[in-house]
């Protein structure tokens, strides 16, 4: 029993403990439910699974099956990045007790019912579960929100125009700061602009979560369901229909604007160039909402320039992470020599692929998501509104799938730091990683704009191609996924295993010195 | 040595990808024994529709094509409308095409809407190695093989003159989704419930039209899917309950409506290339109306 009870408590009562549940419980469902489509259900795996598991699979909700599992997954990710939230940033305990408790509860109880309704036969008992989960998670956000209230003078910080010349003074650790002087990081009147960035980004979130409930609720009264990109190239879409197509654009792109602020927090993100980006990511993220939730009012028009507007910002502030990170990376890496070249340059920047990939990542990104989502905007009736709807389906759907295939691999860069991976070991984890998922991302971005370059009666030896390197490169990585977790399970019998270490650790004592 | 291997193994692959697929290899030909010349006649009376079912009413009897419309038939067609000075020969893209006149739309100058005036519009490429048929400058003929297969590459323009010549139409939607569904239940798909290879042409569905690594799918004769078996294939009736065949598959069928605001047509029933699921009858695709590809057809109304 107490061999159970000591698990148990590392596994929910510790921050690196509900991080590894929550990824095993994503990489399980991805594995199993990524049989159900694509070259797999070509190969007949699907119909084998559904027998094998029971699943009763009935054409006409379909769509209804995927929006409850695009939620399922998702939740397990907004509750990944809460416990790192409420592990990196200092907040009461009691705050961070409750939030951590009901963003478990909540996303458990999505994942397991919301799934058991969908693909299991129809048990309205696990829809009312389904919705209590999502209902937990909207109100652990709301606590977030509380706890990050970034006025509270407790975590305030002087401006940087009143601290004494070059500021020696190191913060408190209550401040969740890493080895920097308070006059390195972005202040105003007090305010650490860092953690309002983390706030707004919060609150926006949670308000952002009702336009996606708001309709969920509406359609689900009908039981009509539909999915956004089936709907994109009709001229006139209801109220609540923009509402969705707005809430899933929006909750993404917040939950890759939150990961950005943590992957800046855990590289202890300062200096000049992070005095630049806080207030450009405090507005690009509310000015980005501002946009969305305007395509369910009047400024709907117009909504799209908004969108733009805000967004610039945003990918501005992710930019100047990456140059800071970079340089940092080059810096520390080259201190010993007196005049690095370019070579030595360029082998302190790849040295740890845990540090160097989430940046790298980020700029991978513009290729396979941000890239082709500015390309479709402009160049829209010209090129993509000439194929048929279908053609730029896989368009709108491929680069939603590599984005968030992109926020899942930087999850992993910090997840393998937090492991306290070393070595050899390190390298393999973080090179495989990048290799694996860039070959993938960079075979599905081709497939997306194949019709650029090749007719549809040319096409299969390239689709060929290209759908080997991408089940290469995600099977790949799920392979290396499930070794990490079978060794984190085994490690669970030992007595003295790593998991002992990590029940008491916080990621606030890791930030990058 | 394990890098080597690991580089040509990738040149490899790369290399077959860029390979050019045959777009003339070989076909198999069968007789299906379907009469591609026939009409069904559907009913006045309701009939559910759209995926979440809703009870629908066509109060007026009508006929659709027991198949699609044939290379043989089309190309017949395009002889003698050339013939008769009712198509000429124009250009589309700054290729050479077969136009005819469309009376054109409304234009309400939506948001995303294309003006099509009325004019000559592109009814099939001329010069397109993805097309089915021949053309000597006066004759048009079908590909040998692909007689009895459905007519592709057509465009919407294209699929509409064929209808008008006929004394016809193309069908709505809704008369689509009622031939294909019969009045009786929600059917997904015009057979039933359930989908599988022998009953409907769709992204590898391993029939004997189709060779995956390397030309990919191709198109089957209509009528095709009828239970008989072909060689070693043997197939399942797809025949829907008004009796119509290929309602879902083969090739992604042009509908009629022209709708407010939107110049783009909508084209229902999937296709050989596209998963099962965009088989189901309430799915809906949509295209430029000059639009063509090797992946659809259509069918009449009247």
């Amino acid at each position: 029993m107490q061999f159970v009870k000591t698990r148990f408590n590392y596994l929910f009562n510790s921050t690196k403990g509900l991080i590894l549940v929550a990824i095993a419980m994503i990489g399980l469902v991805t594995a199993t439910w990524g049989m159900l489509s694509g070259p797999m259900a070509e190969m007949g795996v699907r119909d084998w699974l559904v027998k094998t598991l029971g699943m009763d699979l009935l054409q006409a909700e379909r769509e209804g099956r995927i929006v409850i599992l695009y939620h399922a997954i998702a939740m397990a990710v907004v509750a990944i990045e809460t416990y790192i939230i409420t592990s990196l940033l200092p907040m009461k305990p009691f705050f961070k007790m409750v939030i951590n408790l009901l963003i478990t509860a909540g996303y458990i109880l999505t994942m397991i019912f919301g799934l058991g309704f969908a693909y299991f036969g129809h048990n309205w008992a696990f829809h009312g579960l389904y919705i209590t989960g999502l209902s937990l998670i909207f109100f652990a956000g709301v606590l977030l929100c509380v706890a990050l209230w970034p006025w509270d003078k407790e975590y305030g910080m002087p401006s940087s125009s009143a601290l004494p010349r070059g500021g020696r003074e190191l913060l408190p650790s209550r401040t969740g700061r890493g080895a920097g002087r308070e006059g390195d990081y972005a202040t105003f009147k007090g305010v650490n602009l860092e953690r309002l960035a983390f706030f707004a980004t919060a609150v926006t979130t949670v308000i952002s979560a009702l336009f996606g409930a708001v309709p969920g609720a509406y359609f689900g009264n009908g039981f009509e369901v539909f999915l956004a990109e089936n709907i994109i190239r009709y001229p006139e879409k209801s109220v609540m229909e923009y509402s969705v197509i707005g809430h899933l654009h929006i909750m993404l792109a917040l939950i890759a604007i939150m990961l950005t602020l943590i992957i800046g927090r855990w590289l202890d993100f300062k200096g000049i160039w992070q005095k630049i980006a806080m207030p450009l990511m405090i507005l690009g993220t509310i000015v980005l909402n501002l946009g969305v939730w305007g395509v369910v009012t009047p400024l709907e028009p117009v909504a799209h320039m908004i969108i733009y507007v805000g967004a610039t910002p945003s990918m501005l502030a992710a930019l100047f992470l990456l140059i800071w990170s970079w340089n940092k990376l080059i810096r520390d890496g080259t201190a010993h020599l007196a005049k690095p070249s370019l070579g030595q340059k360029l082998a302190a920047l790849v040295r740890d692929p845990l540090k160097f990939g989430p940046t790298w990542q980020m700029l991978f990104m513009n290729f396979t998501t941000s890239g082709i989502g500015i390309f479709m905007a402009v160049r829209l009736d010209e090129i993509f509104r000439v194929w048929p709807a279908r053609e730029e389906r896989i368009e709108l759907t491929g680069h939603w799938h590599a984005l968030s295939a992109i926020i899942a691999t930087i999850i992993l860069f910090y997840y393998g730091d937090m492991l306290g991976l070393k070595g050899k070991i390190r390298q393999l984890y973080g090179w495989s990683i990048i290799v694996f998922s860039d070959i993938a991302l960079a075979a599905v971005t081709v497939f997306e704009m194949k019709r650029l370059f090749i007719s549809e009666a040319e096409q299969q030896p390239l689709v060929n191609g290209l759908m080997l390197a991408l089940d290469f490169g995600l099977g790949m990585l799920m392979v290396l996924l499930a070794v990490v977790l079978v060794w984190r399970l085994v490690d669970l019998f030992k007595p003295k295993g790593r998991w002992t270490e990590e029940q008491g650790q916080e990621l606030s004592q890791e930030v990058v010195k | 040595m394990k890098h080597i291997f690991l580089t040509l193994g990738l040149l490899a692959v790369l290399l077959a990808a860029c390979a050019a697929p045959d777009l003339n290899a070989p076909v198999p030909t069968y007789d299906t024994g379907i009469d591609p010349s026939t009409w069904a006649k559907i009913p006045a009376g309701e009939f559910l529709s759209g995926q979440e079912a809703e009870e629908t009413l066509i109060d007026y009897d009508y006929e659709m094509m027991v198949t699609n419309v044939t290379t043989s038939q089309y190309t017949d067609y395009l002889t003698a409308a050339l013939a008769a000075g009712r198509v000429k020969i124009g250009q589309f893209n700054g290729k050479k095409a077969l136009v005819g006149y469309y009376p054109g739309d409304e234009f309400r100058g939506v948001k995303h809407e294309e003006k099509i005036a009325a004019g000559d519009w592109i009814l099939v490429p001329l010069e397109d190695p993805a097309s089915r048929f021949s053309f000597d400058g006066t004759k048009f003929a079908p590909q040998p093989g692909y007689e009895n297969h459905p007519m592709t590459n057509v465009t919407w323009f294209g699929a509409w003159a064929y209808c008008g010549a006929q004394n016809g139409r193309l069908p709505t939607e809704l008369e689509w989704e009622k031939a294909a569904r019969g009045s009786m239940d929600d059917r997904p798909f015009p057979w039933g419930e359930e989908i599988a290879g022998q009953v409907a042409n769709f992204y590898a569905s391993r029939d004997p039209f189709e060779e995956m690594s390397t030309f990919g799918s191709r198109t089957s004769p209509v009528g095709f899917y009828n239970g008989q078996k072909y060689g070693s294939f043997q197939t399942a009736s797809n025949i829907s309950p008004y009796g119509l065949y290929d309602m879902a598959g083969n090739v992604w069928q042009w509908t009629g409506n022209v709708y407010e605001g939107m110049h783009y047509r909508f084209l229902r029933g999937g296709s050989k290339d596209t998963y099962d699921m965009d088989l189901r009858i309430w799915v809906r695709n949509n295209a430029t109306p000059t639009y063509f590809s090797p992946g659809v057809g259509f069918r009449c109304a009247r």
